[in-house]
């Protein structure tokens, strides 16, 4: 075998490497804009699907307009911000923030029986990483209209269950405050144990606990923040 | 150089590309390559997609390191062909998500995981460090090939008796749900990967005698 100097290694690493990073980078970058419209467009898909509506890639621009009729962003006291865009607000980098400085974006839509719903992104942990979504609320800002979970990498058949129809369409109907006007939010239990009379509790995934705790702490927090939103509303 | 120039599509050429089709193939005869069999053979898009990517994958691999060959100083051969392999596969999953979204979420991690099939490595340890491009070209595309292969095979009687669509479409006819006929929950399941690749090694083996072991 043909031996080579530690010089030559090393050289011959170096240039491997620049050449490797000089490909991938301009890949990465020619390809940017596709890829982040491709992003947008599943966006405007899962927030459809959280109001029941089915959409693919190629309708969902349309569909997006025809359904969501506004959109804005509202601070931690409920008022409404002027400057910053709804659809652009990402839940990752305000979820970070302390809660006096996020931006809580909402959107509204009205479907074909001229009913009015409220759309709130909801942001949290699974296990392996973040899980998000959309949840929509009835015009009276309690009943859950629909619901709609994604994730970034729960296992397959346990935790990424979350992110099916079957575990969704259970929400709808639920309500986030209790008959004394509380808020309760809606609790994901161990799969199975949730009691089927309550209209405060979903089952979540038998085998994904912690993916399930994760969406039940996820509901809590994100929707807490907007209870001075909500209140706002009901006194208008 | 003594140039003698050999056919490029030689016997022994051919025997590369034909032998990973059947005689050596890396699921059923191997059984490398497994893990991402069972997970990815759902649908036959996916299955497709996956396939290709490991065609090209392994293809281009084998040839840059079969270029590289003379030049590769043996003691960090290894991370040479990761770094070989990992860019190409991060440019296979740039490419999909920008062309074909859907399907890249539906691939998810097992695109990135292409890096870590032996199959890719075995070929380049085994086969690319040795011969010449070309060879390597034809090893890497039969060896993927038949990877490609099994996977579409599952694929195909996993969609077609899971969810009796075939790429989206719908193949079997609405009467026969009228008349009690149900999709097999079961074929969903990744268990059901498994045993749809036991029977293939079994027919395999039922048809090309010499693979059955002796013992």
């Amino acid at each position: 075998m043909k031996s080579f100097s530690n010089t030559y290694i090393f050289v011959f690493s170096s240039i491997m490497v620049v050449v490797v990073a000089a490909i991938l980078s301009i890949a990465a970058m020619t390809l940017q804009p596709l890829q982040k419209k491709n992003i947008e467009i599943n966006k405007k898909e899962n927030i459809l699907t959280s109001i029941n509506i089915e959409s693919t890639a190629k309708d969902a621009e349309d569909i997006f307009d025809k359904y969501i009729v506004e959109s804005y962003v509202v601070d931690h006291r409920g008022n409404k911000k002027e400057e910053v865009d709804a659809f652009e607000v990402d839940m990752k980098k305000e979820m970070d923030k302390p809660l006096e400085e996020r931006n809580l974006p909402v959107f509204i839509s009205i479907n074909d029986k001229e009913e009015k719903q409220y759309i709130f992104p909801v942001y949290g942990k699974g296990l392996w990483g973040p899980v998000w979504g959309y949840v929509s609320l009835e015009n009276n800002l309690s009943t859950v209209y629909g619901a709609n979970f994604s994730h970034q990498g729960e296992t397959p058949g346990l935790g990424a269950e979350i992110a099916t129809e079957d575990f969704q369409n259970q929400f709808i109907g639920k309500e986030i405050f209790n008959e004394q006007g509380e808020f309760v939010s809606v609790s994901v239990k161990k799969g199975g144990t949730a009691n089927p009379q309550s209209k405060y509790e979903v089952d979540g995934i038998s085998g994904g606990t912690i993916t399930s705790e994760g969406v039940d702490e996820m509901l809590n927090d994100c929707l807490k923040s907007y209870i001075p939103y909500f209140e706002n509303i009901k006194n208008q | 150089m003594n140039k003698e120039k050999e056919p490029l599509f030689s016997a022994k050429n051919l025997k590369l590309l034909r032998e990973p089709l059947n005689d050596n193939n890396p699921i059923t005869v191997q059984v490398l390559g497994i893990c991402s069999a069972l997970a990815i053979t759902v649908k036959l898009k996916p299955a497709i997609v996956m396939a290709l990517s490991v065609v090209f994958v392994m293809a281009v691999a084998n040839v840059v390191i079969s270029l590289l060959r003379k030049s590769i100083p043996p003691r960090i051969r290894i991370i040479v062909q990761l770094v070989v392999i990992a860019s190409l596969v991060i440019l296979v999953d740039e490419v999909l998500k920008a062309f074909l979204f859907d399907v890249s979420k539906q691939l998810s991690v097992f695109v990135g995981l292409i890096i870590t099939n032996c199959i890719i490595m075995g070929r380049l340890e085994a086969f690319a460090l040795a011969n010449k491009p070309w060879p390597s070209f034809l090893d890497g595309l039969g060896n993927a090939a038949g990877y490609g292969v099994i996977l579409i095979i599952v694929a195909f009687f996993r969609e077609l008796l899971g969810s009796g669509t075939l790429l989206g479409f719908q193949v079997i006819p609405q009467g026969f749900y009228n008349l009690g006929y149900e999709n097999n929950g079961f074929m969903i399941l990744p268990p059901m990967a498994l045993i749809v690749v036991g029977i293939i090694i079994w027919v395999q083996r039922y048809k090309n005698r010499k693979l059955i072991e002796s013992n």
